[in-house]
Order: structure tokens, then sequence, then C-alpha cells
């Protein structure tokens, strides 16, 4: 049924003739805008047009749109075309098409360079200080319902922090387990290897007790856990947003930071120094299998130079940062989550930040415990 | 000869659709002629888009035939069902805009997709698609979360209408909208049909559509078309089910016009 689209141009001296034959259909489009070209110099000479579509076997919004434009082309010059052989079926459709595209759209005009420039560090600044402020505003109301909550026990939902804690504590249990336990054993493997050149073996426990329960048992698993659960607050407060659940929420008088936002938070805090506490041991574990089968340091040696080396103070300053850590993590997560716009890309968009911007925070919070607990003599 | 193998857009025979225990399509038969507007009614949760979204091939079938423009579609996965892609265009209850692409660009992406043009005449042609249906060539760069419900249906029909379909589907494309906006969706979808020549296969719950706009009614209950024809032969039919669906009270104050 589909034939190959033909067009043929016959110029009389000022006058063109153009008989279009074959399918105008949107399946020889190709075809069909060569065509269009090929005419195109005739059509900017010729004073007269006259179209002839007795030969059309199909037509279609694009067939059709080709030629209007090929009538369009020669009365924009004030000259004259005319159609004929429009045939029935198809005259609604060639009136269609002429009302389209009247209007010309002036291209935006292309923004001079050195402005635009200058105009996206600005932007970028003005950014950065909203961050700060979006940060500090859920600081904020994170405190507020805090104190609605201390005032009212009764307000807190404790299903929902239960449900949080499980997702966030309970599942997140074997993962963190075996990434700190990996490296846990990997610490020592290489102090092993390298501390033996000069015959200082036994330090390698002091160098995985210190660091592990001071920095990388709380380190790793808050990057871990913004990386997990962070990523998943962003997205789902960022769909609830997207489909209007946040504003159902406020107008049936609930604030959705009490509902939605604290439930999560208190339920990070609660579980990052947990999950802490769970990873610094199988990392000391690790530790201990590595100095068992690799160091050829026994159990009992481990574990006595252990206790030399470490006190409860190191502990301290590891686990003391996390509930600081689940903090910034729980609000970087949320607030990205509420700035979700209506489209699928911005929801990705916001993820994203969301975990770049808690892991650096988790980063920088820890150098600043580093500097305060160094100040203090911890 | 090619026009008498396709006097019928789309052939349903027998067709079987369920969902673990459930039927829920039970031994139907449809024909769709070329260039009508089919209405299909039927209760909520009835399959009514489950019919619509087996014959497109989005949920497979247990058992039976259904033949578009005279090609076989088979399951989800079948190459026969991607190659059909350009012969119809499908309106989504909510649009199904893509929420990172604007408005032009979501008319251009079928084109785009599966044709080869310059992007002047892509352009062109996502514009001239965007006024057919009655939208402003400024339009053409807001994204679908700026669109209200009534323009985002507009959009999704100008979007299913991008490659020249010869069929198109409409799930529930009134619905939503107040009385006014769907009177000019039915109207556009009228004129569209008319100068396109299009066959629209429209899953309605709105009387007034099916009143005005559709050249022959469906009924669909307990899994099997119980009455088709004009709109005037379903009010007399003797079903009890497309009884009450038609002289219940909501649709009294409808009786005089279609009669």
């Amino acid at each position: 049924m589909a034939t190959a689209p033909l067009l043929t141009a016959l110029p009389s001296g000022e006058a063109l003739e153009l008989r279009p034959a074959g399918s105008w259909t949107a399946a020889n489009a190709t075809a069909l805008e060569a065509l269009y070209n090929s005419v195109a110099t005739p059509l900017a000479a010729a004073k007269r047009v006259k179209l002839d579509l007795a030969e059309v076997r199909e037509l279609d919004t694009l067939g059709a749109w080709l030629i209007e434009k090929m009538a369009r082309r020669v009365t924009s010059d004030g000259h004259r075309s005319e159609m004929t052989g429009v045939a029935d079926n198809y005259a609604d459709l060639i009136e269609e098409v002429r009302q389209v595209n009247r209007r010309t759209t002036a291209p935006a005009p292309a923004p001079n360079p050195l402005l635009a420039w200058v105009s996206e560090i600005g932007g970028a600044a003005v950014s950065a200080t909203q961050d700060l402020t979006v940060f500090l505003e859920m600081l904020g109301s994170l405190s507020l319902a805090l104190a609605g909550v201390l005032r009212r026990p009764r307000s807190l939902r404790l299903t929902s922090l239960t449900y949080q804690l499980y997702r966030v504590g309970w599942q997140a249990i074997p993962i963190i387990v075996l990434i700190t336990f990996l490296i846990g054993a990997i610490i020592a493997q290489q102090g092993f290897f390298h501390f033996r050149k000069f015959g200082a073996d036994s330090y390698v426990v002091d160098m995985v007790g210190i660091l592990v329960l001071r920095e990388l048992g709380v380190l790793i698993v808050a990057i871990m856990v913004a990386g997990r659960s962070g990523s998943a607050y962003t997205a789902e407060l960022g769909s609830m947003k997207m489909r209007e659940e946040i504003d159902a929420l406020s107008t049936m008088g609930l604030d959705p930071v009490e509902v939605l936002i604290l439930p999560r938070v208190i339920a990070l805090i609660c579980a990052l120094p947990i999950l802490s506490f769970i990873g610094s041991m199988a990392a000391l574990y690790g530790g201990g299998l590595v100095a068992q089968f690799y160091g050829g340091m026994g159990t009992a040696i481990f574990i006595a130079r252990l206790h030399e080396a470490i006190s409860v103070t190191h502990f301290e300053v590891g686990i003391i940062k996390a509930p600081f850590m689940a903090l910034v993590i729980g609000i970087v997560a949320c607030s990205e989550g509420l700035r979700v716009k209506g489209s699928a890309e911005s929801l990705g968009k916001q993820t994203t930040t969301s975990v770049v911007k808690s892991i650096f925070l988790v980063i920088v919070l820890d150098g600043l415990f580093a500097v305060f607990f160094a100040s203090i003599g911890m | 000869m090619q026009q008498q193998v396709l006097q019928f857009a789309i052939r349903v025979s027998d067709l079987v659709v369920g969902f673990g225990r459930r039927v829920v399509i039970d031994h139907l038969s449809l024909d769709v002629r070329r260039g009508e507007i089919l209405g299909l009614v039927g209760a909520s949760g009835g399959g009514k888009s489950v019919l619509m979204r087996t014959i497109i091939g989005l949920i497979p079938r247990r058992g039976g035939e259904i033949e578009v423009m005279g090609s076989a579609i088979g399951g989800s996965h079948d190459r026969g069902t991607q190659s059909a892609a350009g012969k119809w265009g499908i309106l989504f209850q909510q649009g199904a805009l893509f929420s990172s692409l604007t408005v032009r660009q979501n008319i251009q992406f079928p084109l785009r997709e599966n044709l080869t043009l310059s992007d002047t005449l892509m352009d062109e042609i996502a514009t001239a698609k965007l006024e057919m249906v009655g939208l402003s060539p400024d339009d053409g760069d807001k994204f679908p979360s700026e669109l209200s419900g009534g323009m985002t249906k507009r959009v999704a029909l100008a979007r299913a209408l991008a490659l020249d379909p010869a069929i198109v589907f409409l799930d529930e494309p009134t619905s939503g909208l107040d009385p006014i906006a769907a009177g000019d969706f039915d109207s556009l979808i009228k004129t569209l049909q008319k100068t396109l020549g299009l066959t629209v296969f429209m899953v309605t719950h709105d009387l007034a559509s099916l009143n005005t706009v559709c050249d022959r009614v469906a009924a669909l209950a307990d899994g099997k078309i119980v009455a088709i024809g004009p709109m005037r032969d379903l009010l007399q039919s003797g079903h009890p089910w497309v009884r009450a669906y038609f002289h219940g009270k909501r649709s009294q104050m409808l009786q005089p016009k279609a009669s």
C-alpha cells in the first residue's frame, strides 16, 4: 500500500509547478525531507507556485506540513501559491495544517559567555548559603518537633520509630559486619607485612586497635549508613513530595517533620552508635584472625596486647562521634528529600546530592572532632 | 483487496486474561472497525484497562488471538509488538509524560526514536502537533510537572499522535477534567479523528462523551462484551448491568438527548 514518495518540479518561466506523488507519510520521513530540500532553490526563485496533489496516495501530518511549508515558502515572499487536486479525505488535514506554526517565536538570544560565567559563580554562592539555611532550618524544626515530643511523649510515633530502627539498624548489620570485618583484616595484614621488616610485629595490634576504635569503625559505618539509609530517606521523602503525600499530611493538621522526619532521624541516632560498636568488634575480630593465621600471633597474645594498647578512652572517642554523624546524615537526607521537584530526574539528582553531601559532612565532622579531642587531650 | 482485509482495525477473538486464580477477561471477542470511535464501558476494576493493555501487549494473555491492523500481536516480549508501536499511539490515564523532558521533547521523543529528521523539521512537527491539540507553542518549553490536568492530557494526546498512528488508545481521556474541558477534549478527539482518519479505542466512564463522540459503545461485564452498538441500541439493551449503567440516577439527565 505504501509507495515511495515522489516530487516532480516543472518550472515554466517564473512559475513553478510541483507534483507530489506516492505516500507522503511519516514512514518515508527521511526521503520526504530530502525531496523538500531538493526543491528549496527553485522555490526561492519562483514567483508563482502551483501544487498539484492529485497523485498523492497517502498523506499524514508530516507530509501535509511539508507541502504546506513549500506553499508558505513562496507566500512569505509575497508571491502566490495555489493548491489543486486535494482529495476529499485529506482536505480537512490540509486545512488544519494551514493553521499551525503561524507564529514564529524568536529564538532566545545567546547569553554573553562572560556574563553567564559570572552569574554561574554567583548562583553557586547563593545556593551554598541556601544549603546552610536549609540545614539550619531542618535542625530547628527537628528541635521544635523534639521539644513537642518531650512535652507530650505520647505524640512520639513509636511504630514508625521501631520500623525505621529495624530497617536502618537491624537490617544493616550483615553488610556492616562483613565490610568492617574485611577492613580490619586488611589493615592487620598490611601492618604485619610492613612492620615485620623492622621487627615491630607486636605493634600491629596497637595500630589496629586504635585505628578501628577511634576512627575507622565509626567512619566506615557512617559512610555506609549514609549510602544505604540516607539515600533511602531522600528517595522516600522525595517521591512522597512528588505525589503530594506530604501536602496531604500538612492539610490534615499534622507536621510532616514530626510524623515523617523525627522518627527517621531518631532511628538513625540510635542505630549508628550500635552499628559502630558492632562494626568495631567485627573489625577487631578480622584483625585477630589475620594475626593468628598470617602474623602467627596466638589469640591469647593478641588479646593481651590489645588490652595493653587500648583504653576505654579510645572507644569513647569513637562512639561519641556516632550520634552526631547520624544527625548530620539524617538532616541532610531528609532536607534533600523535601527539595525534590516534580520530575524523576530531580529525584535522582537530590538523592545523589544527599549521599555526596552527607559523606562529605561526615568526614569534615570527623576532622573537627579529631581537632577537638586532640586539644582536650583525649 | 487490501482495503477488504483492513476493514477492522482491531480484531480480538476468544481472549482470556487472568491473574493468579482470577480470570478477568473470559473468552472475549471484539472487532473495532477502521475509522470509528469505539467507547468501552465497564465497572471500575472490571477489566477495561486490562483489555486495553492486553491489546497493546503490556499484559500477557492466556488464550485467544489479537490482530491489530492486520498483524497478530504477541506477548510484550514479542518482536511483533515492537514493530507495531508505530501503528498506535496510547494516551495513558495519568498522561505518563516523561517528567525530565520538556513538553516539546516529549512529543519529539517518538519522532526522534523512529525517524531520521532534521532538528528544524522536528521542532516544526512538534509545534504543529501542539497547536493541533489546542495548546500554544510557548507551552512546549514547560515541564510536565508545571502542567494542569487538562494540559497534561492534551500533551499526552499530542505525543500519542506524534507518529500519525492509525489507531489511538485513550484510557479515560476526560477523567478529572471539568465538564467544559472534557467537552473540548471530546470535540478535539472527534476533529482529529475526522482529519487524520484515526481509529479511536476509548475507555471511558464519561456518559457525555459516550453520547457525543462515540460511533459505537461496547459494554464489558463479567469478562465479556455483553452489548455493543450505537448508543441508542445500548440504551435499549436488556442486560441487567447495562440497564443499571445507563438508566441509573446519574445517567437520567442524558436520556432525552440520547434518544
